[in-house]
């Protein structure tokens, strides 16, 4: 999650406009030292437990290392070991699977919402409310949904059978397994995806949707033509950031299918976490966090390029 | 993408009068609701799908309550009472260690002895001490990357922001066997130290926001004579004390959450986090059938503290959510 939230959440400078953003100003003196001092603390954190793990993990993936005991040097061994891990592309595919289902549905039913919330109102209550689950720990939220999904009891299958749909077993059945996790997180996320959209929303110049009333454009037309062209750039974020969050599943994983049933749920993440500490294959298990990074770092990439992030319409 | 909801300057009073709760900086909304206020059929709608999505959101939150106040022996046959089945606090009383055997076995419980006061303890200990500490070093290397000018200082701070590409399970691994090799599995310090100094997330946050504090009133203490520790503690800290909030909720509610970390080094119940705890009370099915009461009750005991926050300083919060100044 800490990745979900990482770019997305900024506090405006109160007086932004009148500051002069990161320009160095003509002050003479050099602060190397009170500046190192000041960096001191956060570049060990960086140093000891983000760069030399990374390199480490990097060299892990290179070597059959178990835990305990040496790792030697296997050289591609590994990655060729993963091509042909059958488990391996299982992995993938399922991670993929929920992730189109999962994004799919979220950045529809948030695009959907954050339009609601331009169109009818401003609530603090209604914004306030539609975040809550995402400050929920994904334990918690995968716990109640388990629980309201019970085949048995649960109320969500006791409303089916009032309208006469048969008990599904929502978690327990190969087919719907990944589409119920994926729509469980849809309900954590939604709402604080819905909140970046809106916010996305509040840059469009009102005068357009006025001048767009006036030529008789009706509301569907004026949010294909006005709304989504214009909200392009933050939906790309927007997107480059729930994808990357998205394709990390874990949680959700290991406390209610824990990869079942058979591999049905068994996602990238709880292959390699099964890898690494229940059978101690460190070495493949990194492997495949080497292959993680570059799939991600690939979608991003292509993501940015596609849709041209980084410029705007609204010049 | 640049900023694009600049506010213009305010001034003081009115920057006083927002920090009091003067509501969100949506001035440029109220133009676009052109049919603003009248209701017709495609408002009343458009109101009907958002309140159904509102009652969607909070739905699981009364289940986890109402099943919480539950015996677990009459859910089956209460299945579709919306109302707690055979209103109970024994679920609670059992997650907090202090029903007795029999009357635990009796109300569908396990009879394992738990004790989430104490998984809470060990959470509010981890979560309070990675949040001081993160904050505190963050801001400081904020502070360097804003208001201090030294060679390298763009490039490091680059360097900083590439660890947010990485994905956590890529040093995972690592920092495990690191732990293991300090002999800090089962500790507290194990659990923390990762994200103790920093997240290139705070840092990058922290920065934002100083860049937009006007020089003017830290050069003329720095006329006064007034060192770089002298003018960040009382002059820059004191003038950021909105997003220093804002990131302090942050950070603790994502430690709080934590799962996957926590669940690597903690292994013994007396170090073991609210999350985890929860995953292994899953996991221990008494042979009647899941204790669903009990564990929903225990659901409740790691949601209720995040809730009790963001009712307190949630509203920063929610107003702060947008993109910003990110190329």
């Amino acid at each position: 999650m800490s990745m979900a939230a990482a770019p997305a959440l900024a506090e405006q400078p109160a007086r932004a406009q009148t500051a002069r953003k990161g320009k160095p100003t003509k002050a003479p003196k050099n602060d190397l030292k009170p500046a190192l001092l000041f960096i001191l603390p956060a570049a060990i954190g960086f140093l000891v437990f983000f760069i030399y793990p990374a390199i480490k993990g990097f060299y892990y993936s290179f070597t059959d290392f178990e835990l305990l005991g040496d790792a030697n040097w296997v050289g591609l061994e590994n990655y060729q070991t993963m091509l042909s891990d059958e488990l391996f592309w299982n992995a993938l595919w399922v991670t993929l699977e929920y992730v189109v289902i999962n994004i799919g549905v979220q950045t529809l039913v948030a695009l959907l919402l954050a339009v609601l919330m331009q169109r009818l109102t401003t609530s603090l209550l209604v914004r306030g409310v539609l975040l809550l689950p995402y400050l929920i720990a994904n334990v918690v939220v995968a716990l109640v949904w388990y629980w309201m999904c019970n085949q048995l009891i649960g109320i969500i299958n006791i409303g089916l059978e009032a309208i006469g749909v048969e008990p599904q077993a929502f978690f327990g059945s190969p087919v719907l397994s990944i589409p119920t996790i994926a729509l469980v997180n849809v309900w954590r996320y939604v709402g604080y995806t819905a909140l970046l959209i809106f916010a996305g929303l509040q840059t469009i110049p009102p005068q357009l949707y006025e001048a767009a009333a006036i030529d008789g454009a009706g509301e569907v037309k004026a949010f294909f033509k006005i709304t989504l062209p214009l909200l392009r750039p933050v939906l790309a974020m927007v997107l480059v950031v729930t994808i990357t969050g998205s394709f990390q599943i874990f949680d959700t994983v290991a406390v209610t299918t824990a990869g079942g049933p058979v591999n049905a749920t068994r996602v990238i993440y709880y292959y390699i976490y099964d890898l690494a500490f229940n059978r101690y294959h460190f070495g493949y298990a990194s492997t495949l966090t080497v292959a993680l990074f570059l799939i991600l770092a690939l979608v991003s990439f292509f993501q940015l390029k596609l849709m041209r992030a980084d410029q705007t319409d609204l010049d | 993408m640049s900023t694009s909801t600049l506010e213009p300057a305010r001034t003081a009073s009115k920057r006083r009068k927002r920090e009091l709760g003067d509501g969100p900086e949506l001035h440029t909304h109220k133009a676009i609701g052109v049919h603003k206020k009248k209701l017709n059929p495609g408002r009343i709608i458009a109101w009907a799908v958002l309140i159904l999505f509102m009652v969607v959101t909070l739905f699981p939150f009364y289940w986890m309550v109402r099943t919480a106040f539950s015996t677990t022996t009459s859910l089956a046959a209460e299945a579709s009472n919306l109302l707690p089945a055979d209103f109970t606090l024994g679920a609670i009383k059992r997650v907090l260690g202090l029903q007795s055997f029999e009357e635990s076995l009796a109300q569908g419980g396990s009879g394992a002895s738990m004790d989430f006061l104490l998984f809470m303890r060990n959470s509010l200990i981890v979560s309070t001490v990675v949040t001081i500490c993160q904050v505190a070093c963050c801001s400081m290397a904020a502070y360097a990357f804003s208001r201090l000018r030294w060679p390298g200082r763009d490039a490091v701070f680059f360097a900083f922001l590439t660890a947010l590409m990485i994905p956590p399970v890529f040093t995972m691994l690592p920092n495990f066997v690191l732990m293991k090799d300090l002999g800090l599995i089962n500790t507290f310090l194990g659990i923390m130290l990762p994200t103790m100094f920093m997240t290139p997330f705070a840092v990058f946050f922290m920065r934002q926001f100083f860049l937009g504090i006007p020089r003017e009133i830290e050069e003329s203490a720095a006329i006064d004579g007034a060192g770089h520790w002298k003018r960040f503690t009382r002059i820059v800290l004191p003038m950021s004390s909105a997003p220093l909030i804002t990131l302090a909720l942050l950070t603790f509610i994502t430690t709080w959450n934590d799962y996957m970390w926590p669940l690597l080094i903690a292994r013994q119940p007396a170090v073991e986090t609210l999350t985890v705890a929860l995953g292994i009370f899953k996991g221990q099915t008494p042979q009647s059938g899941p204790d669903w009461a009990g564990l929903m009750a225990a659901a409740l005991f790691a949601a209720l503290p995040v809730i009790l926050l963001y009712l307190l300083l949630g509203k920063r919060l929610i107003n702060s959510i947008g993109f910003s100044g990110i190329k």
